[in-house]
Formats: structure tokens, sequence, C-alpha cells
């Protein structure tokens, strides 16, 4: 879509000036950086899982089924003898991958639609926002459970049911934004003028409504990890051997007595990850509104 | 505002349509047959042509969708592939249960948020504003089926304190019905708790800063008396709207909350019956909360527009 | 004196907890049962329900052999075709219709010709039934059927109030009304069922209860938790990894039976194209990954060494195991060399379905560990069980890890699955030897011959390996310790004659 623009046209509605003070601003912000450092951590841990000195995440050990917490299993081994320690930093690679993923899913699906509808309005917004209506009728974990079930469990299609649920949202969003948009009066000027949709859409839309869509963008994967967790715990979501946080928690539950160590981590694991999310979007959200000077 | 009704509830009547279909075909394409399941293990030939025939099974899935969608609107959802209750009946079975988890979170969820919101937004920029945000942040972070499961470890495994799980009805023993109702109301109300604190804090926010609050002030009144009579009675109508719109979030948490409690409730009837391809109940179910969710958008809306009169007619 | 005054202070205790005290007693299931309808009920929970709602024609002792229950007596004739019943004088159903030969008729016919019934296989061999007087019923088989009083003592021997099946048809299920223990008063899905003491019962003073309530509790570890805190009374099926928790407690007694069934991994040897691999193709292969897996472990690991480790449909303690063919100890280098053999020293690769549960799932984990290391590996493809259940049956699998929930007769956990043309023979296994030796086991009612024919099909079945069995469950009740008189049986119901509360 870049291609057809202009170069300098892209940055012209959020001058480098406006864009710098919103770094400051969220520099700032200690829960914001508190975010940032919290998802970089979890991102880093991820990508480093590979390398990491710990052993394989399927690596069974008979001898040392359901062990409380050592020096050689600091987080302790789970329900058939592997290290809880290796299973968590794995862990980290499906939950960032399931949230970051969905998200792109929703967000490559919802924005053009929600764009399209404000944009042509008329009968194509209507049967958009029908149908959008229809998907947010059904509660977001309903429907990606039936989704789910629907596709088969696996992390992956547990990724577009999230994603596919997550849409809604975005057309919503960007919808309104365009809406918005369309009213300024120097859209209106340019209308006048005569530039074609591309020239609109990539001038005047998209700029504007890209701010919003990333706040909504962090904080929509903080759910979406949690979905992923929540459809993982069903049985629905990433299946074994590999692990995966909600999953884990699956099991878990049923040692509470025996091995509370197995369900304490990944919960604590989610909810950091999830913190941090939160926290990155409110600081971008506050960093990017215009409404503050 | 009649016709602004109208006309909101001929929109939905599409959406409604839509969400249906949406259901009934997914469902239809969803692997996996629940006539085997039924048939009982030794999955006799003869028994499954019958249910076939007998659930209509063999009938093209748009004749399947007409012939349910009759019914649908002369009142009969159908009965359960599982049970042979009617669909109806089941619904009228559940929704008290999640009805009374719902309720109690939500005023678990009044009584912790809008106090911390209002303290909150007083405080603002003190260490107290940052420590509440930070507390509401948590509780919408935190998966609530984990929270669950550690309330039961100490409360119920290490402490003995309530009960794991036991539903009692509130008709049959009220007190107990309460009390076991407690721990999931509890885990189901930090979301909606954090969420209203925001909103509260962000709507006690601008009113603090508007006219009428500092003449209220300006007037010598107690700082108590401008803080509840004048600022949080007006912040309290966006909350109001908010709070309505929340109920699909209680409806969605209450499928893990009761998942992990055991409560037979609406939430467990509808994650059961997707997994037991129990297709008329998941019809039944997503219809109902279908409709349900458009009355309470139209609700809310309504609301709002009564509350703010300018707003055009979009 | 001091006897008089105790005996004394008992029949008064016994009075008060009689006339003032309603009893009720509290039951965790772990699932909530489907339809109440013996006639078309399918679950292995609804039957734990039907055992003090529904009495059947005859019963089993925990040793397995047939004893009366609403029949008192049975004779088969010469050559094993005619089944004559004497049934109890006096029995009434719930709704105070008369138990008597029409009504043995009449669920007979039941089971063989509604529409719904999930019993037609079951009664299969009946050709005709007839009352012959009032409390004399004859059945007619269409060949010998050694397994039809098996089946007696399950669903299929259930009697139902004809007048209420006339009435109810199809939703029967939403208000059951037998000739059993108690009367079914209410249910509430998903959350309990609730019987009544039926005074008229035969056998009523052997009910010491006025009430028995079933509530589902699938978590054990809440089923559990509430035994202790006093909601129940008792459970049935407790993880065997809480055993350890529930021995420990002084508060509680627990029970314990090797069930009839058994876990096993169905492999696809002749199931449509996807039977076309190194395991489906090859004995030597299934044979190798039969003994790479060392099943003491597996029981040890995921069962906390609880549950019985197997080979063969039945269990090791059971009188029909073959005991020439023991339970395996692990041995990788045979495996290995099993697999070389069959010209697959590099090894192979093999997928294995399983049910998204978290027991099924940790059990599959282990034996790919387990197979891994003799050169076969395993990749785990987890479905919804409705799902596995449907590619199961169409073929669409390799190996898929299913149980059987087991029966009282032999016949029940091998006939189906490895006779050719087997109604749930899902590996589409055929073998002339194998089909002679199973139907043969049909036809005599005498166990030495009938166990002849089950040792040739073990032996075979052991060469063919089209199923390798796991492990059989063990089933385990706790209990309260003011709960007595409960005796466990291999078919994991729950019979409450006798079984009484102490307060």
């Amino acid at each position: 879509m870049t291609a057809v623009v202009d170069p300098q046209a892209v940055a012209d509605p959020l001058p480098p000036r406006r864009r710098n003070r919103a770094w400051e601003k969220f520099r700032r912000s200690p829960s914001a950086l508190l975010g940032g450092v919290l998802v970089l951590f979890f991102l880093i841990v991820a990508i480093l899982a590979p390398v990491l000195p710990v052993p394989g995440p399927a690596e069974t050990d008979w001898s040392m089924v359901r062990k409380p917490p050592s020096w050689a299993h600091p987080f302790g081994t789970d329900e058939i003898g592997r290290d809880m320690l290796s299973r968590m930093i794995w862990g980290a690679q499906a939950s960032l991958l399931a949230g970051v993923v969905s998200v792109m899913i929703a967000v490559l699906l919802g924005v053009p639609l929600g764009m399209l509808a404000g944009y042509l309005r008329g009968w194509t917004d209507a049967v958009i926002s029908r149908f959008t209506e229809a998907l947010l009728a059904a509660p977001f974990l309903i429907l990606a459970i039936a989704l789910a079930a629907f596709l088969g469990p696996s992390l992956t299609n547990a990724m577009i049911a999230i994603g596919l649920s997550a849409m809604p949202i975005f057309v919503r969003l960007a919808r309104a934004q365009t809406l918005a948009v369309m009213t300024e009066d120097y859209v209106e000027s340019a209308r006048a003028v005569g530039i074609g949709h591309l020239g609109m859409i990539g001038r005047y839309i998209l700029p504007n409504i890209i701010p919003p869509i990333i706040v909504q963008g962090t904080l929509t994967i903080a759910t979406a990890i949690i979905a992923e967790a929540s459809l993982s715990f069903l049985g629905l979501g990433q299946q074994p051997p590999a692990p995966s946080w909600g999953a884990m928690l699956n099991i878990a539950k049923n040692f509470l007595e025996q091995a509370p160590w197995m369900a304490l981590y990944p919960g604590v694991a989610i909810f950091l990850v999830v913190l941090g999310f939160n926290l990155l979007g409110d600081g971008l959200r506050d960093a990017l509104d215009p409404r503050d000077s | 505002m009649l016709a602004f009704l109208a006309r909101r509830i001929l929109i939905a009547i599409p959406t409604v349509i839509l969400i249906s279909i949406f259901v009934f075909g997914l469902q239809h394409l969803l692997p996996g047959d629940p006539i085997l399941v039924m048939a009982g293990e030794e999955r006799d030939p003869e028994v499954i042509a019958a249910l076939r025939e007998k659930y209509r099974f063999n009938d093209p899935i748009p004749v399947q969708y007409l012939a349910w969608a009759g019914n649908a609107l002369q009142g009969d959802l159908g009965i359960s592939l599982r049970t042979q209750q009617p669909v109806l009946e089941l619904i009228g079975e559940k929704l008290p249960v999640t009805i009374q988890l719902a309720v109690m979170a939500l005023i678990i969820a009044i009584l912790i948020g809008i106090p911390a919101g209002v303290l909150s937004a007083y405080k603002k920029g003190t260490w107290i504003d940052w420590v509440a945000n930070i507390v509401a942040l948590s509780g919408l972070s935190v998966p609530n089926f984990w929270l669950g499961i550690m309330l039961i470890l100490l409360v119920s495994v290490k402490l003995g304190w309530l009960p794991a799980s036991g539903y009692m009805p509130l008709t049959e023993d009220p007190l107990q019905s309460i009390r076991t109702m407690l721990m999931p109301a509890f885990v189901l109300g930090t979301a909606i708790a954090a969420t209203l604190m925001r909103h509260t804090r962000s709507a006690m926010l601008s009113v603090l800063k508007s006219d009428y609050v500092r003449t209220a002030r300006a007037k010598g009144l107690k700082e108590r008396v401008v803080l509840i009579k004048h600022a949080l009675r007006n912040a309290l109508v966006p909350v109001v709207t908010v709070i309505t719109l929340l109920f699909g979030e209680l409806l969605a948490g209450a499928v893990l909350t009761e998942q992990i409690f055991t409560i037979p409730g609406f939430g467990k009837l509808v994650v059961d019956a997707v997994f037991n391809r129990d297709y008329a109940v998941v019809q039944g179910i997503v219809l109902c909360t279908g409709i349900a969710f458009i009355f309470m958008n139209i609700l809310a809306d309504a609301a709002y527009r009564i509350l703010n009169p300018r707003m055009s007619d979009r | 004196m001091r006897i008089m005054k105790t005996l004394g202070l008992a029949a008064v205790l016994a009075a008060t907890s009689g006339l003032v005290h309603a009893q009720d007693l509290r039951i965790g299931l772990q699932e909530d049962p489907d339809v109440l309808d013996p006639d078309q009920s399918r679950t292995f929970v609804g039957r734990i329900v039907y055992a003090s709602l529904c009495d059947k024609l005859v019963d089993i002792t925990p040793e397995l052999e047939i004893v009366p229950m609403l029949a008192t007596g049975w004779e088969w004739n010469e050559d094993g075709t005619e089944l004559t019943m004497t049934l109890r004088e006096g029995v009434t159903f719930h709704d105070g219709e008369p138990f008597n030969a029409e009504a043995v008729v009449a669920n007979i016919d039941r089971s063989q010709n509604f529409e719904l019934s999930r019993r037609k296989s079951e009664v299969k061999s009946i050709e005709s039934v007839e009352a012959v007087d009032d409390l004399t019923v004859k059945f007619t088989l269409s060949a010998p059927d050694a397994t039809l009083l098996a089946q007696f003592a399950d669903r299929s021997g259930m009697m139902l109030s004809p007048k209420a099946t006339a009435e109810a048809g199809e939703e029967f299920g939403l208000n059951p009304v037998c000739a059993g223990p108690f009367t079914f008063k209410e249910r509430i899905q998903q959350d309990r069922i609730v019987l009544e003491k039926f005074t008229d019962y035969y056998r009523a003073d052997e009910i010491n209860f006025d009430t028995v309530t079933f509530l589902p509790i699938p978590d054990t570890t809440v089923r559990l938790a509430n035994l202790r805190a006093g909601d129940l009374d008792m459970l049935e099926r407790l993880a065997a990894t809480d055993l350890g928790s529930a021995e420990a407690d002084d508060g509680l007694t627990v029970e314990k039976a090797t069930s009839l069934g058994y876990q096993a991994m169905t492999i696809n040897v002749g199931n449509g194209p996807r039977a076309e691999n190194p395991l489906g193709e090859n004995a030597a292969v299934r044979q190798a990954l039969s003994l790479s897996i060392d099943r003491a472990a597996l029981n040890q690991v995921v069962f906390e060494g609880a549950f019985a480790p197997g080979n063969q449909p039945f269990a090791p303690t059971s009188p029909w195991y073959n005991a020439e063919f023991p339970v395996p100890e692990r041995d990788v280098e045979a495996a290995k060399a099993l697999l070389a053999e069959a010209g697959f020293a590099d090894g192979v690769t093999i997928e294995v379905q399983v049910a998204n549960n978290p027991v099924q799932t940790q059990v599959m984990q282990v034996i790919q560990s387990m197979a891994g290391e003799a050169g076969i590996t395993i990749e785990l493809a987890a479905k919804e069980f409705a799902t596995l259940l449907a590619d199961q049956s169409a073929g669409d699998y390799t190996a898929s890890q299913v149980g059987w929930s087991g029966r009282v007769d032999p016949d029940g956990n091998i006939h189906q699955f490895m006779t050719t043309g087997g109604g749930i023979n899902d590996s589409k296994y055929s073998d002339p030897d194998m089909d002679k030796f199973l139907n043969e086991a049909r036809l005599s009612t005498d166990p030495a011959v009938r166990k002849e024919s089950y040792d040739a099909a073990i032996a075979k079945q052991q060469e063919d390996m089209p199923i390798v069995y796991l492990y059989h469950p063990v089933w385990i009740w706790v209990l309260d310790n003011d709960i007595d008189g409960f005796t466990p049986y291999p078919d994991g119901m729950i019979r409450l004659h006798g079984v009484s509360k102490t307060e």
C-alpha cells in the first residue's frame, strides 16, 4: 500500500517533533518502563530458549517424578519427571507466539474491513457491521472455544481461533477512526481536490488510525495470551509433549495437593507477561494520546 | 426515543439470524461425530443409523437449519442429544446459577472497584494512585482460572475454610449457597473490579476538573461532600453504562470459573456441550446469549442517549 | 447389666436415627451420567446410578458368578438354545405395577425393537421370548449364546415398568420407573441426581438410607476435598495419584477392585490406506512396540503403582487370563532386534492419536519416551474424544490409544474387537483362526471348554498384536469411616444393599 504513496506524505500528519515527545512521555512513566522491561525479559527468554543451559523440555527422568524444587531442578519436576524450569522457558515461546500471531491475524483482517466500512459506508458498512456485531454477541472465549474445537486442538489452531475472535474489536476501532477522520475539514477539502481512494487511505486514514491500533494491539496481546492459556487449560491449545503455560496448569490442577509448585510457576509467568503487555499498552496510550499535550 | 429503540431492534434481527446461521454452520463442520459417542461403546451400526435418522443428521445442513429455525420461532429449541432434556428447560435451570454468580461477582467488583477508583483519582499522582493502578492492572492480568486454582489450594486444601465446590441452590439454603459461591464470585469479580476502577478513576478525573466541582469547593463545602455528592454522582453515569457492557465479560469469565469450581451453570453447560458435540444445546445457548448481549447493548445505548441528549442519531 | 444398658442405648440410637433423622447418602461421581434410560444409556457412570435404581434379572458376585436378583432361578435346555427363568414373586415396580413374565417380555421387546435402543446387539441372540406363566419366562435363541446371562446382569437385564415405558416412550429417562431399591426423585443436570427409598422394595430391610444423592464432581482432588469436608459420604474413581493422601487420612477408608476393562493401543492393520505403514503391515514392529514399553514403570509414573499392568484383554488376576503369556518385561534390545529383522534397523516413526485429557496424554508421553529409546519415534495427535472415535472408526489413524470399560463375560472384551467384521474392530484385523476360536467360545456354557478357546485366541493375539494392551484400571472408592458394609465389585458399581452409616 505504501508503494503508491509518495514517501514524505506518510509522515505528514504526525510530525517528528510530536513523536519524540511521545517517546519522552513514555520514558518518564515508570509503569510503562516496567511493562517494557517485563515484555523484553520474556522475549529474550523465549528467543534464547534453545541455547540456555537447561535440560530439554521433553527429557524425562522416571526417578524424578513430581519432585519439589531443588538445586538440580530449581522449579521442580513435572508429572513425568521433566524439568519445570526448562518447560517454563520453552512455554514462553508458545505464549508470546500465540499472543503476537493471533493479534496479527486480528489486525490484518480487522483493520482493512473496518476501514472499508468506514470509508465506503452504505451497504458495505451495514454488512460488515452486522457481521461484527454477530461475532461480538458471542462472548469472546465461547467463540474461541467453539472455533478451536472446530479446527482441532493445536497451538496454530488456537491462534487462528483467538485471532478470529479478537478481530471484531479491530474492525470497530478502524471503522470509528476512519469515520472520525473522514469528517475532518482537511480530508473533506482533499476529497474535493479529487485525491484517489488509495491516496486518501494511505495519506490520511492509515496514519491516523495506526497509533490507536498499536495501543489496542498491545492490550489485545495481553488478552490473547490469557486466551491461549485458557484454551490450553481446556485441552484445546498446545498439545503434549510441547510445553505451554496453560497446558501445564491443566495438568497441575490434578496435583494441587502433591505438587503445588507445578501450578505456581506457570501462573506467575502468565501473570507477569500479561501485566507487562498491559502496562506497555497503557504507557503507549498515554504517550500517544493527542488530547493530552 | 421509541423510534430509536424500534430501529435498533429491527437492525438487531439480521444480526441474530446471522449468529444462528454462523453457529449452526460451524457446529456441523466440527470434526467428530456425536452419534458415534452417543451410540455407546459397542457402536452398533443399527443404533447409529436409527440415531442419525432420529436427529435428522441425514438431511442436508440447510434443511436441518430451517427445521431448527422453524421450531425456534415457536419457542422450541430442541432437546439435548446427551440427556434428552429440552434445551430451553436446561437453560432455564442453569441461568439462575450463573446469574447468582455474576451478581455476586459484580457486587464484589463494585465494592472494590468504585472506592478504589475514587481514591485513586482524588490522590492522582501520589503513591496511592500508583499502587491502585498497579493492583488494578494486576487484576486484569491474572488469568482467573489460575487465581481460582490458587484460591482452592490456599483456602480449601491448605486452610479448609471454604468448600472447594459443591453448589447449593439459593432457594434451598441461602447462607450455604452464598458461602459456596464466595470464592468463584471473587475470582470472577477481580477482572471486573479492575475495569470498574479504571473507568471510575478516569470519569472522576474529568468531573473533578469541571466547573461545578470547583464552584462547590469555592462554596466551602466539606471535601467529603464534594467528592461523594457532587463528583461521584456525576462520574457514576458513564460507569453505569460500562457495567451494562461488562455483561459479556462476566459471561465469558463464568465459563472458566464454573469449570474450575464445578458450578453447574451456563458456562459449564456450554463447554461440556461443545466437547460433547451436543449441537442443540450449543445452538440454543449461543442464540440466547446473543440476544441478551444485543439487548444489553441497546440498553446501554439508550441509557447513554438519555444522559447525553446531544448525541446524533447515527 | 452393662450389656443391657449398651443394648438399650443402641436401640434408642437406632430408633432416633431411623425415625427422627432422615438419612441421606451423598456419593461423588466422576461425571454427570447421560440419559437415565437403561435402554438408551451408554455411560459407565450411568450404570452406577442404575445400581440403586433398577434391579436386573440377575446380578454378579465380586467373583463374577451369576446370582439371582429378579429371577430366582434359570435352566438351559440340552443344546443351549432355550433359557427358562423363574421370577421372584411379589415384586412391584416403583409405580405399583406388578413385575411378572409379561413385564420381562415387554422389556426384552423394548431392548430389541425400540428405535433408540443401544441394547440391540446385546440381546440379538434372542429369537423369541414368551411368558410361560405369570412367573416363568422362556427365551428361545437363534444359536447358543453363553454371554446372555452376563448381559442380563447389566443394562439389558434391567427391568423397567412397562406402563411407564409405554407412556413416556423415548422420554422415559426424564423420570425412570424401575424395580430397584430407590425411586427417582429429581435430577439437576451436572449438579445432582436424587433417589428416594422405595418402601415396597422386596429387600427393603437391607436398605438403610432414606435418600441417595449422586453429585457429579469431575475434579478428583475437589471430590476428595469434599469428602474430607463431610460434604460427601463416599466417592468413586479416585485418581491413583491421590491414593497416598487418602490412605494416610485416618477418617477415610479406601476400597479397591481391579476393573474388568483395559487401556490399550489399537493399531490400524487393515482399515483403509492408512494401514499401509511399517506398524500396520508388520506384526514384528507391533511386537517391538510392545516390548519397548516398561508397563510396570508406566504404572508407577502415572498411577503410583496402583493400577494393574496388562498385556491381554483380561487382567492377570482374571480366570480367563492366559498364564502362558505373562506381562512382558521391557526389553529394548529385543525390540531393536525385531525392528532390524523386519527391515527397519534405522527405526520407524508412527503417529498415535490420544484423547486430549490429562491422564491419557500423560500415559502416551511416557510411552513416547520409552518407545523412542527403542528406535520407535511416536508423534502424538491429541484429539477430542468425539473426533478420535470418528477418525478411528473411519480408519483415519495409524494407532489409537483407547480403552474399554469391560464386560462380565470374557466375550465382551475380545469378540467384537478381533473377529472379522466385528462391530468395533477398528483395526479391521481379520484372521480365520481367530474367528473360529472366538465364535466357538460363545457356543458352550462350560467354562473349561471356553477357556481353551480363549487361550488359543490369546496366543494368536500375542502373535499378531492388532491391539497392544497396556494396563487395567483399578477402581478406587473412598468412604467416610462411618460408612459400613460396602463391598467393592470389579464392575465398578456401588451396591447399597447392607451399606449403612453410623452417627
